[in-house]
């Protein structure tokens, strides 16, 4: 394979980034990973368990570890990748702090950031104490103990959906697809972890779209009766027993419905990233209405980018889940040989 | 057996509860449209319902009411425009955008208009 030997830069040292280094590797490519956090892992040091099975979210963090411990493998971290352009055969980074790299090829694999929950301040998070977001209650899962936030035992706990998605003023017309399933999954383990505790999701549409989500949907009923509401909650307030008080239609039974919550998680949707962003307006690669890295084609190109030499992995390009951003990874891998081979 | 005991054993002839969407009076919903096009991106999450000054004492429903101008269940919709203040708080909430108020304030006009012949 003309590939072996040369090298490529990825941009970004998340799950897609991670799985694109580590195949690169195994093929005998020279890579150098940048994360711009200390550690690579993204989004998913902080996780507790893993939908749809429950599984720690350590056992696939281990997986991506030793995926990337590969002698052709160099990691350089707390670093960010800040200009990609094409130069000759070579593709061109600008790093922070100044420096550059050269590469065969580049794969932008810069993830999403998570929705700031401040920007729906209806909803109170940062002004009330107990209205906090899915990622904050997967660290109370990491820490062993769901509690509010004077440290009592919370006896009704509310799911909001779609925070920051499908919602046009936060300009956010986009699905996230994973929240649905992320807050069936919390909501078990709110379940498991505390029995007495009564636990509704409020929905607009329940998008249980991957194999085993409906099951899983099904089962925190059948279960772990947790309560689902059709509804899109339009406020959030505090009465005078400091409990959260949300204003939402029943939709299914067609009347206004007022309900008092001990904890209220934002299921917080997922974004472009700030730092794909920049880099996107830095390279002139193309981005698309949702902000999100717009593809060569959305049906047999989606790893491309219209950069020479530049591929596209993971959230970057759309929100996804581990799974799908794995396969997502594996298939920039093959293109960017691909482009290798018939250089 | 006459009518009367008939009624008293609970079978008497009905209004048929369907919707007959092939005989439904399309008028309203068109004109609604075409007045305010961004009636047609209501994809009934209730937040308007639930913020609604007049929806807390009375049963009006914006949520419901938009489903029922695209039905053109227009009897029902006569009694639920009337309920409405105009407050616009609806229009701060809806996640896609609609003219919510202004939702309102055409439907009453395609009403007036229906009923004067004008539709």
């Amino acid at each position: 394979m003309k590939g072996k030997g040369k090298h490529v830069i990825v941009a970004g040292g998340g799950v897609a980034g991670m799985e694109a280094a580590g195949s690169l590797a195994e093929m005998g490519l020279r890579v150098t990973l940048i994360e711009k956090s200390q550690d690579p892992g993204g989004h998913l040091l902080k996780w507790h368990a893993l939908f749809p099975d429950r599984r720690p979210a350590d056992e696939v963090r281990g997986y991506l570890r030793k995926r990337i411990q590969h002698e052709n493998i160099n990691v350089i971290t707390s670093t960010v990748v800040e200009k990609i352009r094409h130069h000759g055969h070579d593709v061109v980074v600008n790093l922070s702090g100044g420096t550059e790299e050269r590469a065969d090829a580049v794969i932008v694999a810069t993830g999403f950031d998570l929705f700031d929950a401040h920007r729906k301040e209806e909803y109170g998070y940062g002004i009330y104490d107990n209205v906090i977001t899915a990622a904050d209650l997967e660290e109370m899962f990491n820490r062993g103990k769901v509690s509010r936030a004077d440290g009592s035992v919370p006896s009704r706990i509310g799911f909001i959906h779609c925070v920051g998605s499908r919602d046009e003023k936060v300009n956010n017309n986009h699905c996230s697809k994973v929240c649905c399933v992320s807050a069936v999954k919390q909501a078990i383990e709110v379940r498991k972890m505390l029995p007495a505790c009564e636990v509704f999701c409020f929905y607009m549409d329940m998008r249980m779209y991957g194999p085993y989500y409906e099951e899983l949907y099904r089962e925190s009923q059948e279960v772990h009766n947790v309560n689902f509401i059709r509804g899109k909650v339009s406020e959030a307030s505090v009465n005078i027993n400091n409990r959260l008080v949300i204003k939402v239609e029943d939709t299914l039974a067609g009347r206004p419905l007022k309900m008092e919550l001990d904890l209220m998680v934002l299921m917080v949707g997922m974004e472009m990233s700030k730092t794909g962003t920049r880099l996107a307006e830095a390279s002139g690669l193309g981005t698309g209405i949702n902000r999100f890295l717009e593809t060569g084609d959305h049906h047999y190109g989606n790893n491309l980018s219209h950069v020479k030499g530049v591929f596209y992995a993971g959230t970057c390009t759309a929100p996804m889940n581990i799974t799908d951003t794995i396969s997502h990874a594996r298939a920039a891998v093959a293109e960017t040989v691909r482009y290798l081979n018939g250089r | 057996m006459s009518v009367k005991q008939a009624n008293r054993f609970g079978f008497s002839i009905n209004q048929s509860r369907l919707i007959n969407y092939d005989t439904t009076d399309r008028k309203v919903r068109e004109y609604v449209t075409l007045m305010e096009p961004s009636f047609k991106l209501c994809f009934a999450c209730g937040g308007c319902t639930a913020t609604c000054t007049a929806g807390q004492h009375v049963s009006f429903n914006l949520r419901r009411m938009n489903t029922l101008i695209r039905r053109g269940e227009i009897d029902l919709l006569r009694e639920e425009v009337r309920q409405c203040m105009l407050c616009g708080k609806c229009h701060l909430v809806c996640p896609r955008g609609v003219n919510t108020r202004n939702v309102v304030a055409v439907t009453a006009e395609a009403i007036r208009k229906l009923d004067r012949n004008e539709l």
